[in-house]
């Protein structure tokens, strides 16, 4: 094993970890506002896989525009998700609300199934095999768009929390919902743009990885136990932590992937979750408690 | 899901002995109807039973002692591939492999629990712990060659024998897993009953007030580990033995951990029939719309979901408790 394989593995793994990053961003947004441990995170992000599957089939719009629907669709499916079904149970025990979004997902996923057959599917570009070289180093374009993409809009959303009211009054709920609401914030509101937040992160790193990964309705499973994991790792509810956790676990995920076969790439996340668990269940980087 | 003394379960004071008589005569009934029943519904029956046995096993666990677990087929799947592999390498009868599997699978689940208890872990942080644990070795099965890898393993059949566990009929089946939900369910019943039942609901209820009054909650959380990965083990041997077949989606796998929990929490979880209830409703269920929608297999599980969604926000304490509503409002009115 040379050093070019480690390092070409660390590029990759960077590159993913980004698109983690962005899922785990809307996941940990949630958890903070509301505490809820959102299961069907990467049903949301199937649905916005096919949403840019859909606008580049039947209406030929380029995979990185869709994003134009993708954000608005799945805000609006976020909203519906939190105001009919969150929200009477959201003074319920927490797993309760774990449940809820398990039956969700398993709802969604199953939906798209009976809907669309459970095939494969592939978004083909024409930039679809364009890389870059740098020595003996390659970056796909795909993945670096992937990265790029779910970088700007992690940014956007962190802009939105630390310089706009709405973001100050997200704070607030975060930190005292109680005491929010006594400052006049509609805690009630807060919350439906929360969980339309998260849910368009997910819906955006659909479209972000959607021209070089496989569609299916399934396929938001892979992601969203990653997503626990970087959660956890960053500290539950902080965005920041989520977003240096990301780029953490696409690395462990990679390296994984360079020292033990097939699905086993995991392991080293796993392992390191476990550990965070067990040692240190705020995250590496601390929470809003 | 918490509530009040009056939910200490469906059979939770003492049987009366026209209570018995019919929990007798129904157990008695249920001896006759393989003979009645097509061969489909045989097999219906079979999935009912074993589920309520894994259900109590998640029961247990997740319902009295309240530590929710997103993960309990990792004893399912470490169940299943003990004894097969037993089976497979050193011709091991499953009667005797059950024993390892339940071994291994509680082995598993204190080391799990230890891990998890002793640093306080609890509610969504425990759920995902147990997921991850599953997914580890749900990994470690599709990837090793030595335990079938993606493939899974096929279980030789060398006709009926009663001393390996083997039957060409599915009648046998009917009767191990009728016998072990009734071991179950009586189990669960006199744990209901005992101190240590009230132990479980006062973990489950405040663990930190139990604590202070007493109960050591490690300890307690322990016990119920092990009775719970005991129980769901024997449900993945028994199943693997049923089937002749397992692969590591279908032992290991999320959604399997999703199909055991399901019941119980449908039913009414920390009840002794809940499980048992939910069984009855899903399975039948979960198998028509599998033969109905052959093409679009996910189907019963967007029902799934879509059922799950409904208890959960409708009827919080499952079946059981919308019955008893029921019929606490009919006597009311009665009176």
């Amino acid at each position: 094993m040379n050093l070019t394989y480690i390092v070409q593995s660390l590029l990759d793994g960077l590159l993913l970890g980004g698109v983690y990053s962005l899922v785990a961003v809307g996941l940990s947004l949630i958890f903070g506002v509301m505490k809820v441990i959102n299961f069907a995170h990467g049903a949301l992000m199937m649905l916005g896989m096919y949403c840019t599957y859909w606008a580049f089939s039947l209406l030929h719009i380029d995979p990185y525009a869709s994003i134009l629907i993708t954000i608005p669709v799945l805000f609006i499916v976020g909203v519906c998700f939190q105001k009919f079904l969150i929200n009477p149970i959201i003074d319920a025990p927490e797993h309760n609300q774990l449940l809820l979004t398990l039956g969700v997902s398993l709802f969604l996923e199953n939906l798209v199934v009976f809907l669309w057959s459970p095939d494969y599917r592939v978004v083909k570009t024409p930039y679809e095999f364009v890389y870059f070289y740098f020595g003996d180093l390659s970056i796909s374009l795909l993945r670096f768009l992937a990265f790029c993409l779910a970088m700007l809009v992690a940014f956007v959303v962190y802009l939105v929390l630390t310089k706009t009211d709405l973001g100050k009054a997200i704070r607030a709920a975060t930190e005292e919902p109680r005491g929010a609401l006594l400052m006049g914030i509609n805690v009630r509101r807060i919350y439906w743009i929360t969980f339309g937040i998260g849910a368009a992160c997910a819906g955006v790193a659909g479209t972000a990885v959607a021209p070089f990964f496989p569609v299916y309705p399934t396929v938001g499973g892979i992601f969203v136990i990653t997503a626990f994991m970087v959660v956890v790792l960053g500290g539950m509810g902080s965005v920041v932590g989520a977003f240096i956790g990301g780029l953490i676990i696409g690395v462990a995920d990679s390296m994984g992937g360079l020292f033990f076969p097939g699905a086993m790439k995991h392991l080293i996340s796993f392992i390191i979750f476990i550990l965070i668990l067990l040692f240190r269940p705020t995250g590496l980087v601390g929470s809003t408690k | 899901m918490h509530g009040n003394q009056d939910r200490q379960g469906y059979l939770g004071r003492a049987l009366n002995w026209k209570k018995g008589l019919i929990v007798g005569l129904i157990f008695i009934g249920l001896h006759f109807l393989p003979w009645t029943l097509a061969p489909q519904w045989v097999h219906i029956m079979i999935m009912i039973f074993l589920f309520t046995v894994m259900g109590q096993g998640w029961n247990i666990l997740g319902g009295y002692a309240g530590q929710f677990s997103f993960g309990h087929a990792l004893f399912f799947g470490l169940g299943a591939y003990t004894s097969t592999l037993m089976f497979i390498h050193w011709g091991l009868s499953p009667w005797i492999g059950i024993f390892f599997s339940c071994f291994i699978g509680i082995m598993m689940g204190l080391f799990v629990g230890y891990l998890s208890f002793r640093y306080g872990l609890t509610g969504p942080f425990f759920a995902l712990i147990m997921l991850a644990f599953a997914e580890i070795f749900h990994m470690i099965s599709i990837s090793w060659k030595a335990v079938g890898a993606a493939l899974g393993l096929l279980i030789p059949l060398k006709g009926t024998s009663i001393a390996l566990m083997q039957f060409v009929d599915k009648k046998p089946f009917y009767f191990i897993t009728l016998w072990m939900m009734a071991g179950a369910l009586y189990l669960i019943w006199r744990i209901e009953k005992s101190r240590m039942g009230l132990y479980f609901l006062a973990v489950r209820e405040d663990s930190d007030a139990a604590e202070a009054l007493g109960v050591n909650t490690f300890r307690y959380k322990m016990i119920a580990m092990t009775i719970s990965a005991g129980l769901t083990s024997i449900g993945g041997t028994i199943y693997a033995q049923y089937l002749l077949y397992i692969d590591p989606d279908m032992t290991f796998g999320v959604l399997n951990s999703v199909e055991i929990m399901i019941r119980p929490i449908i039913g009414g979880p920390g009840t002794v029939l809940g499980p048992l209830l939910g069984s009855l409703v899903l399975t039948p269920l979960a198998e028509f719309t599998r033969l109905a929608f052959q093409s679009y297999s996910g189907v019963y599980l967007m029902i799934y979901g879509m059922i799950l969604v409904a208890v959960i926000i409708f009827l919080p304490d499952g079946l059981i408790g919308f019955a008893k509503a029921i019929i606490h409002k009919i006597r009311r009115e009665a009176r």
